[in-house]
């Protein structure tokens, strides 16, 4: 099944609410998913060029801020639960090979310049707590509560899955050529974390951005290549777009006023939503890339 | 009579709405703050009017018999799947799947309705004053489908029995669904669903009939290779 929200707001007043909204939304899922969620926010980093999102694992805050300035010395470090969040101005190359080589108990699950991702295995309520979610600020965001399917309840198998610079990728449904297309993708230099099948679909649209298609385009070919049933939001720097297969077995309704957009699978999860009464509600037509800010 | 989902759980409201029986004077309900939720008004049994106020989420009024429902906004999968009788009115947009399986009732759709619309229905009346998405009446057995708008692609795939009445454009057509020829006897069908859902912009004789070429649901060894 699994529950996916997005909340892009065009209303920059509102932005000290966006994690309250995206907290109600998630909460609202989680008859959707209870096996575990996340959600990627975005908020533009002014003092530091880049934001690192890391998810410790077993490994203690202080064992791992102690290896990390060893070799990274001017970085603003802060922990939330099992999360840290790292502002440097060193540049991606750098911090993933520091963490492919020697930090290799940690995962990446997120960097770039504007987004912050976290993800807990736990009931979406739960995990919304954890981080704190309600007091985060932002311009957008997207979230997943999850019910596990075809890979195990993990922190490496729960969305988003982020595979480039302030890109992220949340599904509902499932895809079925995702082991070929994933060798595919690894001969093309891509990189995976586990067996999932959302993170090959998030490393397709990385792969398909970097070779300058752009994310309309990226979607419009996932169409022919990505098979399987799915809703799609995938979240980038200025905003998101989401996209259904043609099959359309995957819902998706979209709440629009002239404060905010708002993604869910169920209107239940945008219930809360100031005016939400009023706004303009439709379903995303199947095989059509919506997109606000892109 | 108002019924506050904020205050009262689903499940009292529904068993409230479920057991009025025949002798009962309140005959009147509204349901206010449905935010979205599941099921609401399923199962009702008695000739009772229910309006609910706002959006709903699945299988809303599902399972209908006798009972008025109306929606005053919009309804998510699957409303009143397998109705038996009775008449459900959504005044905004219908999701995936609206009148599933029904098998008596009428069911109207003031906006549009997404994909699926009557998937397999049995019986039911169902009338559409928007559009519809693709697979409209896919496997359908029994009943009329009335749409005011256009329909989406595969209209009436695999259909059996169900006659479809389109007064739009159609995208395309499913496997073994053909347009068929506009009788006295189908305009009257038309007329009366017409009239039972309010509408009198449109004539009978606005609308294109669509039907099973019966060649799919009958075996015929003629047929072998086609299936």
């Amino acid at each position: 099944m699994c529950g996916i929200v997005g909340i892009y707001l065009k209303n920059k007043k509102l932005e000290k609410s966006l994690g309250r909204f995206l907290s109600g939304m998630l909460k609202n899922m989680s008859s959707r998913g209870p096996d575990s969620a996340g959600f990627a926010i975005y908020k533009e980093e002014k003092k530091y060029k880049y934001k690192y999102s890391i998810c410790l694992n077993k490994m203690n805050f202080l064992t791992f801020k102690k290896q990390f300035t060893k070799v990274i010395k001017k970085a603003k470090i802060e922990q939330i639960s099992d999360h840290v969040i790292i502002k440097t101005n060193e540049k991606p190359e750098k911090i993933l090979k520091i963490i492919n080589e020697k930090l290799k108990d940690i995962s990446l699950v997120g960097y770039g310049k504007s987004i912050e991702i976290f993800k807990q295995v736990g009931n979406p309520e739960k995990v919304v707590k954890k981080f704190n979610l309600e007091k985060l600020e932002g311009s957008h965001g997207i979230g997943h509560t999850r019910m596990a399917t075809e890979s195990a309840i993990t922190t490496d198998g729960s969305h988003p899955y982020s595979t480039g610079e302030d890109e992220c990728l949340v599904h509902n449904g499932s895809l079925s050529n995702h082991n070929n297309l994933r060798r595919e993708l690894r001969k093309k230099g891509s990189k995976f974390n586990s067996e999932n099948d959302t993170e090959v679909a998030a490393g397709y649209i990385s792969n398909s951005l970097k070779n300058k298609n752009t994310l309309k385009d990226t979607l419009l070919s996932g169409l022919k290549d990505l098979d399987g049933f799915y809703t799609f939001i995938t979240g980038t720097r200025k905003g998101f777009a989401i996209v259904r297969d043609e099959i359309a077995c995957k819902p998706a309704v979209i709440a629009e006023t002239n404060d905010y957009v708002a993604i869910a699978s169920e209107f239940q999860a945008m219930a809360h939503l100031p005016n939400v009464n009023n706004a303009k509600i439709f379903e995303p037509d199947p095989g059509i890339v919506y997109t606000w800010g892109n | 009579m108002n019924l506050d989902l904020k205050k009262l759980k689903l499940r009292e409201v529904n068993q409230k709405l479920q057991n009025i029986g025949s002798k009962q004077n309140q005959r009147s309900f509204t349901v206010i703050n449905p935010e979205g939720n599941h099921a609401i008004c399923a199962g009702l049994k008695d000739e009772i009017d229910v309006t609910i106020k706002g959006h709903t989420g699945y299988f809303c009024a599902g399972m209908n018999q006798n009972a008025f429902v109306t929606i005053t906004g919009n309804v998510g999968t699957g409303v009143a799947e397998n109705m038996m009788s009775g008449k459900v009115h959504v005044k905004g947009n219908a999701s995936q799947s609206a009148g599933a399986t029904a098998h008596g009732g009428l069911l109207i759709i003031d906006g549009d309705a997404s994909s699926r619309c009557g998937i397999s229905m049995k019986g039911v009346d169902i009338v559409v004053k928007g559009s519809v998405g693709h697979m409209c009446a896919f496997m359908a057995q029994a009943g009329n489908i009335l749409i005011c708008g256009d329909a989406g692609e595969a209209l009436g795939d695999s259909i059996y029995e169900t006659e479809i009445y389109v007064k739009g454009k159609v995208k395309s057509l499913g496997a073994d669904c053909i347009e068929k020829k506009l009788e006295r006897k189908h305009e009257m069908v038309i007329e009366n669903l017409l009239k039972n859902s309010g509408i009198k912009k449109f004539k009978p004789s606005d609308f294109k009939r669509y039907g099973s070429a019966r060649k799919l649901y009958n075996f015929k060894i003629d047929n072998l290779s086609n299936y």
